[in-house]
């Protein structure tokens, strides 16, 4: 599994790959954690609003901070 | 590709039909017009057609929702509400005394005629 942090560095996309690394954490698993912050790499994915979040290649949020707990829930 | 950053969200998301006769792209003219003048940001409908994933997350976070489509049959807003989005504001630009022809040399005034019943709907919010 691989997770991706989409934005271009503001603090709100800073705020989501803590808590992805969080997620992942407690969790327990062994999930690569990734920024991506090349805007023409966010592009590809069809994301227009950030801070996104990509599990396996799949846009979960897109425009929102979601919390650990809700991350946690999508890599159980 | 000019650095543009994205977390400023998009309030206002205009979608439309684009189809292949006049009133079609009539429609995609406005909505490319109205984003030129501020009045929203356009996102592409194929997109959301093809349950692209970051286009569909992108668009749930939207305010509000524009569909701009050229005749009855009502694509984008059909294609809106399969995926199970919600439109705010509907225009259908034969509705507006435009008939539909499959004439793509646009007249420019009725893209204007278009695009000013719009833009007069989204500022009415």
């Amino acid at each position: 599994m691989k997770i991706e942090v989409l934005g271009t560095g503001c603090a709100n996309c800073n705020k989501l790959y803590q808590n992805a690394v969080e997620a992942v954490k407690q969790s327990g698993k062994e999930i690569e954690v990734m920024k991506v912050d090349d805007i023409r790499k966010i592009m590809e994915y069809g994301v227009l609003s950030t801070p996104a979040l990509v599990i396996d290649g799949v846009v979960k949020t897109a425009g929102k901070l979601p919390k650990t707990e809700e991350i946690k829930q999508w890599i159980k | 590709m000019a650095e543009k950053c994205l977390c400023e969200q998009s309030e206002i998301i205009i979608f439309s039909c684009a189809g292949s006769s006049n009133v079609g792209q009539i429609a995609n003219q406005t909505a490319v017009k109205l984003t030129q003048e501020g009045m929203g940001r356009y996102f592409c409908l194929s997109g959301i057609g093809g349950h692209v994933s970051g286009m569909i997350e992108s668009t749930k976070v939207g305010k509000m929702l524009v569909a701009i489509d050229g005749c009855s049959v009502g694509c984008s807003k059909r294609t809106l509400e399969h995926v199970g989005f919600n439109v705010d504001e509907h225009v259908q630009v034969t509705q507006l005394g435009i008939e539909k022809n499959h004439d793509l040399n646009l007249d420019p005034s009725d893209v204007k005629k278009v695009f000013d019943h719009v833009s007069t709907r989204i500022a009415s919010r």
